[in-house]
C-alpha cells in the first residue's frame, strides 16, 4: 500500500473528519428516539470516507451538491454543525431556518446545498459548473449521489452535457448496493459496473474502495485537479455500505432484505478503524491524540445539540415569508 | 410616434435589451439559434451575443433546466425556451421540485432567477401533444410566477420584468399571437408582474381573459355592444401573482363575471378565478359566474373536431347573453368544416 506519502496533517484531518461525521451521526441516532428531531434522517455511518476523502481536496469556493444522505458531505465541505443540528430540530437558527430539515441542508458560505430527489441535483451541479465557467471563475463542483441515481435518465443527460462542454464537475457515485430496500440485483444487470456507464459517455471514469479514505482522497485529488485545470469532468464510483436503516436511527438487518453476514463483512471494513490502525501502526497518531480528538468532538457536538434544543422555533407568521425572492 | 412591432419581434427586443444591459443574462433552447429562431423570437441574437450566451442545447429538457437552475444559483440569469409547452413536461422535476422550492426551502438564502418561455397554441392540427394550455399546472405551484401576455407591448414589458425578477417565471406565449401587431416603444420599459389590465371599459359585465382569449373576448364585447351591453374586458396578464383586486373591483361594478381561458375548465385556472370571486365577492354577483374554456377531453387534431373544441368570440358572447337573461341563442353557433377556424388569420399557412 502506497499509503504513507501524504503530509501527516492530511491523514490526521481525514481521520478527524471521518470521526466527526461518525460521532455526529451516532449522536443523531442516540437522540432521534426522543422524537424531537421530527424529520426523516438518512445517516451515512459506514460511508464517511467518501465525503471526507473527496471534500479534503476542495476549497471553500468550490461547490458541492448532494442528495438525501448528505450530513457527511455538508460537514466535510465545512458546513456549520450548529446550523445543521438546529435544522434537524426544526429551529429558526437552522441552516434553512427550519423550512428544509435534514434533507435540505445548505451552507452558502461554503458552497453547499442538498435536496433529496434521487438524481435531481446532478444537473444542478452541472449548472453550477457551467455558471462558474461563464463567470470565468476557477471553481470546481462535486456532486454526490448513490448507485440508484444512474438509473435516472437525468444522470445520463447531465454527464452528456458535462462532457460536451468539458465542465469542471466531478461526479461521485457512492455505491452502497441498496436503494432503500431494493438491491442492485433488481435494478441493474448482473456484471455491469456502474463506472463503465460514464465511459460510454466518453467521460474518464474510475472505481475505488469507498471504505479506504486514502484511495478516495487520491482519486478525488486527481479528478478535482483535472477539473480545475479546465480538462473536464470525471466520474468516480466508490463501493461502500450503509450500516443503519435507509431512513432513521436504527439497524434493520432483522427485516431480511440483506443478511447479517453481509453487514458484518462490511463492518469489518470500517473506514475509520482501517485508517486508525494504519496511522497508529505508523505512529502518525497515538492513542492519546485520538482520545483528545474524541473528547474535543464530544464537546463540539454537545454544544451543537444544546444550541439546537435551546433555539426558538420559527414564528407562525414566518410561514408565508420567503415564498418569492425580493 | 410610437412604432409598431409584431408580438415575436417584441419578445426578441426584450431579450436583446436585457442581454445588452446585463452580461449574466443568457438564452438556451433547442433551435434558439436555428434559421427559424423560435418563430422569429430569437433571430439574430446569437450573431450579436455569441454562441455561449445564445446557445442551442441537447434534447435533455430535464437536465438543461437543472443546468439553468444551477447557473442561476451562482450568478447567471438564464432564459430557456421550448417550442412547445409539452417539451417542458420532461422537466417538471426540475421546475416543480427544484426551481419553485429553492428560495423557500433554504430559508430565503437561495434564489433562482430563471425564465422559461413556453409556447401554447391552437389549430392547424397541432393536436394532443403540441398545443395544450397547461398554465394551471404551473400556477398551482407556490414559488413559481406565471405570465401570459396578449399584446406586443405587454410581451416586451412583461418579459423584461420576468428576466429581471429573482424567481422562476413561467412565461407562456400563444402561437396565435406571434403575428399580431401593436405599438411597442423602443426603450427599455417594464410591465409589473401581478397586474391585470382593463383593455375595454364597461359597466354591465366583466369578462376576464387569458392570453389569446383576450382577443376573442374583445370581439365578443363588440358583439355584445350591438345588443346594448357594455362589457368590461380584463386581460389577466399574470396568473401568478394574480391581480384578484382588479377583477373583484370590476365585478363590484358590473355584477357579472365571465372567465375566458385558453385552458381546460376542469381544475383549470378559470376555476380558480371563479372560486376567488365566490369567496371574496359573492354579494356583488347578480348572476352565477360562468366560464368559457376547453371541454374535458384531449385536443383533437382534425379541424372537423377542433372547430367544436376551441371556444371563440361567439361562445363568449352567447354565454354572456344567457347570464344577462337575453334570448340565449343569438347568432347560430353551428360550425362547418368549410369555415377556416384553424388559423389565426389567412397569412398562416402552416406547417407549424
Amino acid at each position: 500500500m502506497d499509503t504513507f506519502n501524504l503530509p501527516k496533517e492530511t491523514y490526521r484531518s481525514l481521520f478527524e473528519m471521518m470521526l466527526r461525521i461518525r460521532m455526529v451521526e451516532e449522536k443523531i441516532a442516540e437522540l432521534y428516539p426522543e422524537q424531537e428531531m421530527r424529520c426523516p434522517v438518512h445517516l451515512c455511518i459506514g460511508q464517511e470516507a467518501i465525503a471526507a476523502g473527496v471534500c479534503a481536496n476542495l476549497s471553500r469556493n468550490d461547490y458541492v451538491l448532494s442528495g438525501h444522505r448528505s450530513h457527511g458531505h455538508y460537514l466535510s465541505k465545512g458546513g456549520n454543525l450548529k446550523a445543521m443540528m438546529a435544522e434537524l430540530y426544526g429551529k429558526v437558527t437552522g441552516c434553512s431556518k427550519g423550512k428544509g430539515g435534514s434533507m435540505h441542508l445548505v451552507d452558502l458560505s461554503v458552497g453547499f446545498a442538498a435536496t433529496p430527489i434521487v438524481g435531481s441535483t446532478i444537473p444542478i451541479a452541472v449548472g453550477t459548473a457551467f455558471g462558474s465557467v461563464m463567470l470565468n471563475e476557477q471553481r470546481v463542483t462535486v456532486v454526490f449521489f448513490g448507485d440508484a441515481a444512474v438509473e435516472e435518465g437525468v444522470f445520463h443527460e447531465s454527464i452528456n452535457f458535462a462532457i460536451l462542454k468539458k465542465l469542471p464537475v466531478v461526479f461521485v457515485c457512492e455505491n452502497n448496493l441498496y436503494a432503500v430496500y431494493s438491491p442492485l440485483s433488481v435494478r441493474q444487470p448482473e456484471g455491469k459496473e456502474i463506472f463503465e456507464l460514464a465511459k460510454g459517455h466518453s467521460v474518464e471514469s474510475y472505481q475505488g474502495d469507498g471504505n479506504d479514505v486514502i484511495q478516495v482522497y487520491k482519486l478525488a485529488e486527481q479528478a478535482i485537479g483535472k477539473a480545475r485545470q479546465g480538462n473536464g469532468p470525471t466520474f468516480l464510483e466508490f463501493k461502500t455500505y450503509r450500516w443503519r436503516e435507509h431512513c432513521g436511527p436504527y439497524y434493520d438487518n432483522d427485516l431480511g432484505y440483506r443478511t447479517e453476514s453481509e453487514f458484518q463483512k462490511w463492518k469489518q471494513r470500517c473506514p475509520i478503524e482501517r485508517l486508525k490502525e494504519r496511522l497508529l501502526g505508523d505512529r502518525v497518531l497515538c492513542n492519546q491524540d485520538i482520545k483528545r480528538m474524541v473528547s474535543n468532538l464530544e464537546v463540539e457536538i454537545e454544544d451543537a445539540v444544546a444550541f439546537a434544543k435551546e433555539s426558538p422555533f420559527p414564528e407562525g407568521q414566518f410561514l408565508l415569508e420567503d415564498i418569492y425572492a425580493p | 410616434m410610437s412604432r409598431e412591432l409584431k408580438f415575436f419581434q417584441a419578445i426578441n427586443e426584450a431579450i436583446d435589451l436585457c442581454m445588452a444591459r446585463d452580461q449574466s443574462v443568457y438564452m438556451m433552447g433547442l433551435g434558439v439559434p436555428d434559421p427559424k429562431g423560435i418563430f422569429g423570437s430569437t433571430l439574430g441574437l446569437q450573431q450579436k451575443y455569441g454562441d455561449t450566451r445564445v446557445m442551442d442545447m441537447p434534447l435533455s429538457e430535464n437536465c438543461m433546466t437543472g443546468v439553468a437552475i444551477g447557473s442561476s444559483l451562482v450568478g447567471m440569469r438564464p432564459i430557456m425556451a421550448h417550442q412547445r409547452i409539452e417539451f417542458a413536461l420532461l422537466a417538471m422535476d426540475q421546475i416543480v421540485n427544484q426551481a419553485a422550492n429553492w428560495h423557500y426551502m433554504f430559508g430565503g438564502r437561495m434564489s433562482v432567477p430563471l425564465v422559461i418561455r413556453l409556447i401554447i397554441g391552437r389549430g392547424w392540427g397541432q393536436g394532443p401533444q403540441h398545443s395544450q394550455s397547461l398554465q394551471a399546472w404551473f400556477a398551482h405551484v407556490p414559488g413559481l410566477k406565471v405570465v401570459m401576455p396578449t399584446t406586443p407591448y405587454d410581451a416586451k414589458g412583461l418579459l423584461i420584468s420576468s428576466i429581471e425578477d429573482n424567481n422562476p417565471v413561467i412565461f407562456i406565449e400563444h402561437r396565435w399571437l406571434y403575428n399580431i401587431t401593436g405599438q411597442v416603444p423602443e426603450k427599455m420599459y417594464r410591465v409589473p408582474l401581478g397586474s391585470a389590465r382593463v383593455v375595454r371599459e364597461g359597466t354591465d359585465m366583466t369578462i376576464a381573459a387569458t392570453s389569446y382569449m383576450t382577443l376573442e373576448a374583445l370581439q365578443a364585447a363588440e358583439m355584445l355592444a350591438a345588443d346594448g351591453v357594455k362589457a368590461e374586458v380584463i386581460d389577466i396578464r399574470t396568473l401568478k401573482p394574480l391581480d384578484s383586486a382588479l377583477i373583484l373591483e370590476s365585478v363590484r361594478k358590473t355584477g357579472h363575471l365571465l372567465v375566458a381561458d385558453t385552458g381546460w375548465k376542469t381544475g383549470g385556472f378559470s376555476a380558480e378565478i371563479v372560486a376567488q370571486l365566490a369567496e371574496e365577492g359573492f354579494s356583488d354577483l347578480k348572476s352565477p359566474p360562468r366560464r368559457v374554456g376547453l371541454p374535458d377531453c384531449p385536443t383533437p387534431t382534425t379541424r372537423a373536431l377542433a372547430n367544436h373544441y376551441y371556444p371563440r368570440a361567439i361562445h363568449i358572447a352567447a354565454t354572456a347573453r344567457r347570464m344577462l337573461g337575453f334570448n340565449a341563442d343569438g347568432p347560430a353557433l353551428d360550425v362547418t368544416t368549410s369555415v377556416l377556424l384553424d388559423v389565426p388569420d389567412m397569412s398562416f399557412t402552416g406547417p407549424f
